[in-house]
């Protein structure tokens, strides 16, 4: 039988050769590879947790967090429960990164159209600027700015004072409305700094490391949205006696936003993800509290479910952002 | 009885055999690479004991100890790159309890927001950290710890600059505290603060060093920690006369040596070993006079009660894993408890801390060993 | 001299405004410098890092130990001089056959003031200096040795070239962690620059074909494949680093059993390794994108086998265009590793913390992070132009530039 069959088989290639079986097969294979692995993991996790009386449970959130938060925006006390604490926590990071945002993005803007600058110093600036910070790690330049600088700072009278700002070792004093209306700027009380707004030094260190860092980011893709558009464009504005500055911001910039966005999603993705490393200066972000919150339940599982969730979800929600900006951006083509 | 999940030894043995057939292979430049991984990973050679973990051990050939590190008088690495204090001379005694030699052990340094995971993932057997014991931590259902006897009895203290004008906790309102997150002063000092009504900041930070820098930066106006822990950091300050501790004690903080919960019988070897060492200052036993005690006690048929104590008659050890000399040994290598706190937190150290309640109980303090037998 | 004039007219002062600007500005940066400069020279206590040198070089490597970092250090020198001589020798047609081009002049130069000052101004005791000077001027001796005879070796000196560095990295291995006769070195002991290196080196070498692999998987037609890789990468993507980092401390001893999960130095390597390759895999993708259908297609019909396509003709024009991202993120990888002390490993950071809480040393910090600052800017710097030489190396000349 065997015999008689193969000289047919000589024109048909054997099935594991056959093209239409074979990836298939290799989706089988690395599906069931996958598969067992997952199992495995998950089956040991499981077993694991209920030999330490851990099994996934989220009764724990409604429980008293017993610990307290030195700067909230939303009010949090010792009293209020755990979800109220991350709820708190992710408060911080949100403001973090949205000041961080702003001033990165400005920051940046400046530093890559500076780098088109006819001033040669003002070039170089911006160029030695992104060299040095895209090269030194972040969390560096945080504990930087944190125990050198800011800790540094004198407190009382002796403050760094700028009209309208005050920087003390107590916070970041700055001026604006009180009761709505009344201008004030900061003033001492007792020697102790009073003023409308305030963050601490803590918050201040790891925005002022943030935007620096993201800045040099940020300048390096503007530069390249910039050195994208066409040299002529350029040359058209100068001829019809248009300003650097003008040409600069209603006929290069509006183009070179097209190749500007994009790029511009991955560093604000990164900046969020970035906001984490507060934990090291001292600010409780919503890493933090989840840290602290695992060490007072145990619950290891849940909170890293609650963490991985919040930051997926910040990274989507600026994707989701950045991608209209992009649409926007891109209709205004002709 | 639930048997602890991290110390399967069947599957470090296939990972053994891999590695040795990776070994025959041609692949053996790999096996380099993969050894140094495993390198927890133990082999079979028990002492016929029923603990997973004393196997582990055993097999590893060393005690792996989870410690602080920073903390003078407690755990802290000298220039030298020796660590000594008294968490550190506890685990010195457990390796000599099961090898013979305090020098088998291997120190991690932990803070203290991953102290737990690290003994509840098996990377460390012993936590020897100035872990304060709470219900929560010891109950299954929250951290699932297995705690020993207590090493010292502490209580939560602050600690502010003398020229800061504060006297008690009340002069605290509305002034940054510095404390270090995930321990139980974190909880405490909420606690306190909040019965007595005084609003304040937490400063928290991850580490230990982290929280000391910024108060010194003078960030925050007083530090909160266990009073043994602010006195022993106050000894490594430039000006150590220039910071007062209050009065007010918050908490109760016995510091305790910690095991996983799940494996009963190196919890047992690590609670009798420690109380083989309180033990021993009851009875008058040093590390200077321990081999003279021994020999008394093989002369002496009479001495029942030593006999016993030093492993001469009777199977103590044995019936926990360990050699039946095992006091002897660790009060060998370490000394009794009396001698490991004059050395490195009492009269003999730079913190000079008072025994207080950590006398033994017939001096009316609170160390006290059950009895051997 | 009238063209330096006539160009610093053309550069600082091309207008009023820009003349004030710049004015201004160099005030400024005379000020920042000069207040800088006073601090590093009479202010700054320098002897945090003289005293701790060690420490920030090996950590807790054991003293008696050392020799083999020591022999370590000497052959990397041997097979850099080696590779670099090896390279100079087969002269490319757009340079000169010289045997030390203007650069090479200047980097070794450069080599010799660095190899000579920094142990001194380290203060080293002399046994010690001549050792990094004997390092230098061996690294020297090879290149030189390397130019000159290397071509009599045809296209076999490169070859060995290649062949070196594999080789070094795993006999590396052993001489760090030990075995094969010498005693082992728990991977809890190593710290500082070498740690640093080590998780960098570790997880650079090994996320390259895990991100190769998923990049081919998220363009593979196969929807299981494309839709596993998509997940994998993107869900990495989403996370911040410190919080997979923790999940390889605290969660990786649920998921394994006992004795599997590796020491904690490993563990971080392998979250680094994973973490990174998802970010590579991007990178991948777009030089994959960049890659002209019509390439694979020719290939095919030439009847190269799938395999064979992707590593002959696919690949590598993929590479090439994906050299600038990948190095990118073989830099941030580097810099991600001061992460690692937020999980209490004793790398740079981690040692520098020690040291500053070192009552000897307390408030040094500007000192210490300054010092760090300065390494990570030269060895992330250093990749940067390597990888600009390497693109350079790599230009298809042949085909002139269509822009």
């Amino acid at each position: 039988m065997g015999a008689e069959n193969e000289p047919a088989a000589k024109g048909v290639p054997p099935w594991w050769r056959d093209r239409r079986v074979l990836p298939w097969v290799v989706q089988a294979v690395v599906g069931l590879l996958v598969l067992l692995l997952i199992a495995f993991l998950l089956g040991n996790l499981v077993r694991n947790l209920t030999a330490a009386g851990l099994l996934l449970s989220w009764r724990w959130l409604n429980q008293p967090a017993s610990f307290g938060i030195a700067e909230t925006i939303i009010p949090f006390d010792a009293t209020m429960p755990y979800w109220r604490g991350l709820a708190a926590g992710l408060a911080n990071t949100l403001r973090a990164v949205l000041l961080g945002l702003v001033g990165a993005t400005i920051l940046g803007t400046l530093a890559g159209m500076a780098s088109f600058s006819r001033n040669g110093l003002l070039r170089g600036i911006a160029r030695v600027y992104v060299e040095v910070i895209r090269n030194i790690p972040l969390l560096l330049q945080l504990v930087f700015w944190y125990f050198v600088v800011f800790l540094a700072l004198p407190n009382g009278a002796a403050a760094v004072q700028i009209p309208g700002v005050v920087l003390a070792k107590s916070g970041l004093y700055l001026a604006g409305f009180e009761e709505g209306v009344r201008w004030t700027v900061p003033h001492l009380v007792n020697n102790v700094w009073q003023a409308p707004l305030r963050v601490s030094v803590e918050f201040g260190a790891l925005l002022t490391g943030l935007i620096i860092y993201s800045g040099a980011f940020i300048a390096e893709v503007v530069r390249g949205g910039i050195a994208a558009v066409p040299r002529g464009q350029w040359e058209a504005a100068s001829s019809l006696g248009i300003g650097w500055l003008a040409t600069l911001r209603w006929i290069v910039l509006p183009q070179a936003l097209r190749v500007i966005v994009p790029g511009l999603n991955t560093q604000y993705i990164s900046l969020a993800k970035n906001s984490s490393l507060a934990v090291a200066v001292g600010y409780t972000d919503l890493y933090s509290v989840a840290e602290t919150t695992l060490n007072q339940t145990g619950r290891a599982v849940e909170v890293y479910l609650i963490l991985l969730g919040a930051y997926l979800g910040l990274d989507l929600l600026i994707s989701l952002l950045m991608n209209g900006l992009n649409r926007f951006v891109q209709i205004r083509e002709r | 009885m639930i048997r602890h999940p991290f110390t399967g030894l069947q599957q470090c043995g296939v990972v053994r055999k891999l590695g040795m057939a990776l070994r025959r292979s041609l692949l053996w430049p790999l096996t380099a690479l993969l050894a140094a991984q495993l390198a927890g990973c133990a082999s079979d050679s028990g002492s016929g004991v029923q603990s997973q973990k004393m196997a582990t051990i055993n097999g590893r050939g060393k005690l792996v100890c989870g410690v602080d590190g920073k903390l003078p008088g407690f755990s802290f690495v000298g220039p030298d790159g020796a660590y000594t204090g008294l968490d550190v001379d506890v685990c010195k005694a457990m390796a000599a309890a099961l090898f013979g030699d305090p020098g088998k052990v291997e120190y991690r340094d932990l803070n203290s927001s991953e102290r737990f995971a690290a003994l509840a993932s098996g990377e460390v057997d012993l936590l020897s950290r100035n872990t304060t014991m709470t219900l929560s931590r010891d109950a299954p259902g929250g951290n699932g710890l297995s705690f020993g006897p207590t090493t010292f009895y502490d209580g939560q203290g602050v600690m502010t600059p003398v020229t800061s004008g504060i006297r008690t906790l009340k002069d605290l309102a509305g002034k940054p505290i510095c404390v270090e997150s995930g321990t139980t002063t974190e909880l405490n000092l909420a606690d306190r603060m909040r019965e007595l009504d005084v609003a304040y900041t937490p400063l928290k930070f991850q580490t230990g060093d982290q929280t000391y820098a910024a108060y010194l930066g003078g960030r925050c106006i007083a530090v909160t920690s266990d009073r043994s822990q602010l006195a022993a950091k106050r000894t490594s300050f430039p000006s150590p006369d220039q910071h007062v501790l209050l009065p007010d004690v918050m908490s109760k903080e016995p510091l305790t040596p910690a095991t996983v919960n799940g494996d009963p019988a190196w919890a047992d070897a690590v609670r009798w070993t420690v109380y083989g060492l309180m033990q021993a200052e009851e009875l008058g036993i040093t590390k200077a006079n321990v081999a003279e005690k021994l020999a008394e006690a093989k002369a002496n048929p009479n001495q029942a009660d030593l006999r016993r104590f030093l492993g001469v008659e009777g199977d103590f050890g044995r019936q926990l894993g360990l050699p039946s000399d095992f006091v002897v040994k660790s009060v060998a290598a370490v000394g009794n408890y009396g001698e490991i706190f004059d050395r490195n937190v009492g009269p003999g150290s730079k913190l000079k801390l008072d025994r207080g309640v950590n006398r033994q109980w017939t001096d009316g303090g609170l160390i006290y060993s059950p009895p051997f037998r | 001299m009238a063209a330096l004039l006539r160009r610093i007219r053309r550069e600082l002062f091309p207008t009023r405004g820009d003349a004030v600007l710049s004015v201004a500005l160099l005030g400024l940066i005379t000020l920042a410098g000069f207040g800088f400069l006073h601090w590093a020279l009479f202010q700054a206590r320098w002897l945090v890092i003289q005293a701790n040198a060690t420490l920030f070089a090996v950590g807790r490597y054991p003293i008696e130990q050392q020799w083999r970092l020591w022999l370590l250090l000497w052959l990397l020198v041997a097979a850099t001089g080696l590779s670099w001589g090896v390279l100079r020798s087969h002269p490319r047609r757009d340079r000169t056959g010289a045997l030390w081009p203007r650069n090479d002049r200047l980097a070794a130069v450069l080599l010799g003031v660095v190899g000579l000052w920094v142990p001194w101004a380290l203060g080293l005791d002399l046994s010690l200096q001549s050792r990094w000077w004997g390092l230098v001027i061996l690294l020297l001796l090879v290149r030189w040795l390397a130019g000159r005879f290397g071509r009599r070796f045809g296209s076999l000196g490169p070859r060995l070239v290649a062949l070196t560095w594999p080789v070094l990295y795993l006999l590396g291995m052993v001489l760090i962690s030990g075995g094969l006769g010498l005693v082992s070195v728990s991977p809890s002991e190593w710290g500082g620059l070498l740690l640093t290196l080590l998780e960098a080196s570790f997880a650079i070498l090994l996320c390259f074909p895990l991100g190769v692999l998923l990049a081919l998987g998220r363009r593979s037609e196969l929807p299981l494949l494309r839709w596993g890789s998509v997940l994998y990468i993107e869900f990495i993507r989403g996370a911040p680093l410190i919080t997979l980092l923790f999940l390889g401390q605290n969660i990786l001893g649920f998921l394994l059993p006992g004795g599997l999960a590796p020491e904690r130095v490993w563990r971080a390597a392998w979250v680094l390794t994973f973490f990174a390759a998802a970010y590579l895999a991007e990178a991948v993708r777009a030089g994959l994108a960049a890659v002209p259908g019509g390439q694979f297609e020719a290939a095919r019909s030439l009847g190269l086998s799938y395999p064979q396509t992707l590593a002959k003709v696919v690949l590598p024009q993929a590479m090439r265009v994906a050299l600038p991202a990948m190095v990118g993120q073989f830099i941030s990888l580097l810099q991600d590793t001061t992460l690692l002390s937020l999980i209490g490993l004793m790398e740079l950071l981690g040692t520098a913390r020690t040291v500053m809480a070192n009552p000897a040393f307390l408030g040094k910090n500007a000192e210490v992070y300054l010092t760090l600052a300065v390494l990570f800017w030269c060895c992330c710097a250093a990749l940067g132009l390597g990888s600009r030489a390497l693109e350079r190396r790599l230009d298809p000349q042949t085909v002139p530039s269509s822009t």
